[in-house]
């Protein structure tokens, strides 16, 4: 055994001392998993090297392995009998794409990212992932890293596809924290904003991919553990899905050297955060853009000239999970010594986890090998062989001659043991709030606040960052309007230059709702992400889904019970839509604890819902902004007094207990026939209602298309009474969307939406005057365009 | 005959894709050429008649944006280029191009006079950070200028193209500027249709706060030229960012400047 190789002494531990080696190793292995691993090795009679701990360590992760979403859950409401799920990810997520069984949905959950059928010639790849532990210490090389990782999952995807977009979505503390209110060893939320925006904005106009969707919210709650989603959109010939490892192929490293960045972080990613957390800062990586694209460029040429027949990414655990999940079928051999080095001094195992940034590996037939060689060489990017596959069903680690690690790939991949999990949900009672009709007649002051509140408000100066035109396919930009500068629903690209056909991607995430019910959260995420893409043109029927769970920790039953309720949102609506998840990722123990006063802090339960549509026609597509004056503006769908957990309780102190539900069956028939007429040619703009409901919604498309509005609430269609103009205006009710007719074709839309609860609320005005007309005959807001847009765009301004 | 494009690439240059998409629509045969293969002369840069710089990042931009590619064409290139240019072909730099253009002195290329007294190109002008301190990404408006550039021929007066950049101001000693501007090597400025005065044109307008406007330059000979926005980004209407309010023609701004270019080929060559 080499000098810088060490053994666990496992064999003879107690479960004190089990605990103390996984605590220490930073290895977040549990008592079950550690004495699993024991007895595994009692039966080898020899204790595991450091090589072959971590390799499980990192293999067992929740990052890697993600095991809550696995593992039985015992799972309790009031008044009803516990209820066993065998897995959430199974019943709910796998389970859902499984009965709407879409023909186009090509590969799902099994590959780096989702894959959906394009064109005659191309497929599309979609993966978001989350990048929230690194990003918390060190805000710009975690985001950026971030990025350039889930470009590697892309990348990675069957042999390879080419990145087109990104997207991206934060969740930050409030941007106006008083310091001295900053959890202990924390960043302060502008710092953090600051941070990912530019680690974001560095790496992806570096590697040329437009940035073109994405989302900012803030909440206190984030303010120790702020989540950085990074999502990619990637374009595949659709004879290159497919992959396939065989005994005898090189295993060949492609891209960056490896050094001691970012050395734990599948596992670090896997337990809650303190105020010791930042000196931890060897578990982020370091980001080079430039290295990433010159992967990319050699190995989509290799990829076109079938030089390899496996790939993945380098991502958590290194070599060591990239290199156990490709050969976990087979078995593999590898040589550390032969990984370049960006300096001496790494021990075996450190080579082996190295979470070192642009690194890919694949598989190469031995008599393609210098072909390959020849293409990184002209791209500047160096290739080596470590080792080959083999058909041992052993992964099988040597450093300068002699055997380091020696893992049975059946232990590796299926030994962990099964875990079970109790569950709870406990509805809150949170204070009602009542309208104020009775003290006000005037919510001008109201649209204005709720404009300028930091997540609704313009984000232009981060948008603007982000070049969003590379690459010359992006077609409804993140900002449209008679100024550029409106807040567009999804984004619109054609991968293809010349051709019509369209891909829109868009997002749905409400954490605010959480606080009333998950399940309403997550439901309500889905028809958001939904409503995005049918407002810009896209139809239900092409849509696919995809699911980023943020969640504490879900050891804790009130935690994990708010993450069932949001899993069980997820094949309710899904099913009900008839979108497939695609693929999927979950981040959990997103928890500060306090060293100091003791206190645990779980984030807000955060279900992000990205959504991928592919569009047959782009000169369908719509914008937000009104287009003429004289046009009528129509809502469509139905308004009930929803407001629990809504932007317009908050801004008066409040949650509520009733929020938005999503009633599919209705929703449905209004998005297909909205789809319709859109598709049809009748609508001009089109505008979902989100946050700050009909009232915000309707302010933006004016203030955006440069024309005023004359609008009344008493036509505004609902299913109950509703008496109050506040509750109208302000109510977040899902499945709905205000859209601008022209007069000649009013007829014609209203007989497409017979089925539909439509209202027609007024019409667009030449006057730059926004005019809301009360249910009792009375104006209630009353504003020009120029000071609401600036409302709306000052605030994160800079 | 067919017009032959080397669209030249390197470590970090990203917008190769669409600028072949933009010259194949013009009418040429294009090629993208790696700099290793022209610097290890396994193609010949003499084969082409058109030589185009795309955006990107070349080499990351560490150091200052387009300088270590610039170095790389002025040593390793120097006698291939020169031919080229007095063959009297074409070289289009865009974004990052137009910063290896001006960094390596093709652009602006003067050397009759005081500016620059032994024949050696040097640089004389630069792109800089942008007065707003960072990357932007937005439309602007360009006014076409009395110039002898053949990228230019005939084109609208007003232009409407992307640009995307952290180091765009076009700046410049006072007796260079004068010389570009008696020279007419000047070809696009940006403009603000919506201005009340003919002065300096505001930011955002203005997106970089480059000297006199500037947004893009040619040599004397009007065969090299540079440019900040993004001809290649606007190809087809659909890509225009107020197409779903506005009346366009289905060809897009920037096509016009590639057209032209094949156009000068087909008959200085064809």
């Amino acid at each position: 055994m080499p000098s810088n190789v060490n053994e666990f002494q496992i064999l003879n531990a107690d479960d004190d001392e089990l605990m103390r080696i996984s605590r220490e190793g930073t290895l977040s292995l549990n008592l079950k998993e550690m004495q699993t691993i024991q007895t595994h090795f009692s039966k080898l009679q020899r204790n595991p090297t450091d090589v072959e701990l971590e390799t499980i360590a990192q293999t067992w992760s929740e990052h890697c392995v993600h095991k809550t979403f696995k593992c039985i859950i015992l799972y309790s409401e009031e008044g009803k009998e516990t209820e066993k799920i065998e897995g959430l990810f199974p019943t709910y997520i796998q389970r859902a794409t499984e009965v709407i069984d879409k023909p186009w949905c090509v590969s799902v959950f099994s590959d780096n990212a989702g894959i959906i059928e394009f064109d005659n010639t191309y497929n599309l790849v979609f993966k978001v992932e989350t990048h929230n532990h690194p990003s918390a210490i060190e805000p710009y090389g975690g985001a950026g890293t971030g990025i350039g990782g889930v470009i590697r999952d892309s990348l990675g995807t069957g042999l390879g596809a080419k990145p087109i977009l990104n997207t991206d979505i934060f969740c930050f503390g409030l941007p106006d924290m008083p310091y001295d209110e900053l959890p202990k060893g924390t960043l302060h939320p502008k710092r953090v904003f600051k941070g990912v925006v530019s680690g974001v904005r560095d790496y992806g106009n570096r590697m040329g991919i437009p940035t073109a969707n994405g989302a900012i919210l803030f909440d206190k709650g984030y303010t120790a553990n702020p989540l950085v989603f990074c999502g990619n959109v990637g374009l595949i010939p659709r004879n290159r899905c497919d992959k396939s490892v065989e005994p005898g192929d090189l295993v060949v490293a492609v891209g960056g050297r490896t050094g001691r960045d970012g050395i734990h972080g599948a596992t670090f990613s896997s337990a809650e955060l303190d105020d010791t957390s930042e000196n931890l800062g060897s578990v982020v990586q370091i980001g080079n853009p430039i290295m990433e694209k010159k992967i990319v460029d050699a190995l989509l040429q290799a990829r076109d000239r079938n030089l390899y027949r496996s790939i993945t990414d380098c991502g958590a655990g290194g070599f060591s999970s990239a290199v156990g999940e490709m050969g976990a079928e087979i078995g593999a051999e590898v040589h550390l010594e032969r990984v370049p080095l960006k300096y001496d001094g790494l021990d075996p195992w450190e080579i082996w986890l190295s979470e070192a940034q642009e690194r890919m590996v694949i598989a190469v037939p031995p008599e393609n090998i210098e072909a390959l060689k020849d293409i990184c060489e002209a791209e500047m990017v160096e290739a080596t062989v470590l080792g080959n596959f083999t058909d041992s069903h052993r992964l099988q680690v040597f450093y300068e001659g002699e055997i380091v690690g020696d893992l049975d790939m059946d232990f590796l991949h299926r030994g962990l043991p099964q875990h079970i999990k109790e569950a709870v949900w406990q509805p809150p009672q949170h204070k009602e709030m009542s309208s104020r009709d009775s003290q006000t007649e005037d919510y001008t002051d109201d649209l204005l606040r709720l404009l300028t509140s930091p997540n609704i408000a313009s984000k232009e100066s981060v948008i603007r960052q982000y070049d969003h035109e590379v690459q010359g396919g992006v077609v409804i930009k993140p900002l449209v309007g008679v100024n550029n500068d409106g807040p567009s629903d999804a984004c619109v690209t054609t991968p293809v230059i010349g051709s019509e056909k369209a891909v829109i991607v868009a997002n749905g995430i409400n954490p605010k709702y959480s606080d009333v019910d998950p399940y309403l959260s997550a439901a309500s995420a889905i028809d958001e992400a939904l409503r995005n893409i049918i407002a810009v043109g896209g139809t239900l029927e092409k849509t696919a889904l995809l699911d980023n769970f943020c969640w504490g920790n879900p050891d804790k039953p009130d935690r994990l019970g708010e993450l069932v309720r949001a899993a069980k949102a997820c094949y309710d609506i899904a099913t009900a839509y008839g979108t497939p998840f695609i693929s999927g990722k979950d981040s959990l123990y997103n928890e500060y604890h306090d060293t100091t006063t003791g206190e645990q802090r779980a984030i807000p339960s955060t279900l992000l819902i990205s959504a991928i549509c592919v569009m047959s026609d782009v000169s369908k597509a719509v914008t937000m902004d009104v287009k003429l004056p004289g046009n009528l503006i129509y809502i469509v769908g139905n308004t009930y007094t929803e407001l629990g957990g809504s932007h317009y309780y908050g801004l008066h102190g409040f949650i509520g207990n009733t929020g938005p539900v999503v009633r599919p069956k209705e929703g449905k028939l209004t998005m297909e026939a909205l789809s319709d007429a859109i598709n049809s040619g009748f609508v001009r703009s089109c505008h979902d209602c989100s946050e700050g409901g009909i009232g915000v919604a309707a302010a933006e498309m004016a203030f955006s298309g440069g024309y005023g509005m004359e609008l009344n609430v008493e036509n505004i269609p609902t299913d109950e009474t509703i008496t109050s103009d506040d509750f109208l205006l302000f109510s977040e009710s899902n499945s709905r969307f205000l859209v601008e007719i022209e007069k000649q074709n009013q007829d014609a839309f209203e007989s497409l939406m017979v089925d539909v609860p439509t209202g027609c609320l007024g019409t667009v005005t030449e006057t730059p005057e926004f005019i809301i007309t009360g249910l009792s005959g009375k104006r209630i807001i009353e504003g020009s365009i120029d000071i609401l847009k600036s409302a709306w765009q000052t605030p994160l301004h800079t | 005959m067919k017009p032959k494009v080397c669209i030249l690439r390197t470590a970090g240059t990203n917008c190769d894709a669409e600028t072949d998409v933009a010259f194949q629509l013009a009418g040429a045969e294009t090629e993208l050429v790696h700099i290793q293969q022209l610097i290890s002369s396994k193609i010949n840069l003499s084969d082409y008649h058109i030589l185009a710089i795309p955006g990107g990042f070349s080499y990351g931009d560490d150091i200052s944006a387009g300088i270590l590619l610039a170095v790389e064409m002025k040593h390793k290139l120097k006698e291939t280029l020169s031919h080229f240019v007095a063959d009297n072909k074409l070289i289009i730099g865009i974004c990052n191009g137009f910063q290896v253009l001006v960094r390596t002195g093709l652009l602006p290329g003067i050397e009759n006079g005081n500016i620059n007294q032994n024949k050696e190109i040097t640089q004389q002008t630069s792109l800089a950070m942008n007065t707003s301190a960072r990357f932007e990404c937005r439309w602007v408006e360009l006014e076409t200028q009395q110039s002898p550039c053949v990228f230019t021929s005939g084109i609208k007066p007003a232009l409407y193209l992307p640009v995307a950049h952290a180091e765009g101001r076009f700046t410049a000693p006072s007796e260079v500027l004068e010389k570009l501007e008696s020279n007419k090597q000047v070809v696009f400025r940006y403009g603000n249709s919506t201005k009340s005065s003919i002065d300096r044109t505001p930011y955002p307008h203005n997106p970089n706060g480059s000297d006199a406007d500037i947004a893009g330059i040619c040599d004397r000979t009007g065969r090299i030229f540079g440019l900040m926005p993004h001809p290649e980004r606007y190809l087809t209407k659909w890509n225009h960012p107020r197409w779903t309010r506005e009346h366009l023609s289905d060809e897009g701004d920037g096509l016009a400047i590639f057209k032209n270019a094949v156009n000068y080929v087909k008959v200085n060559f064809g």
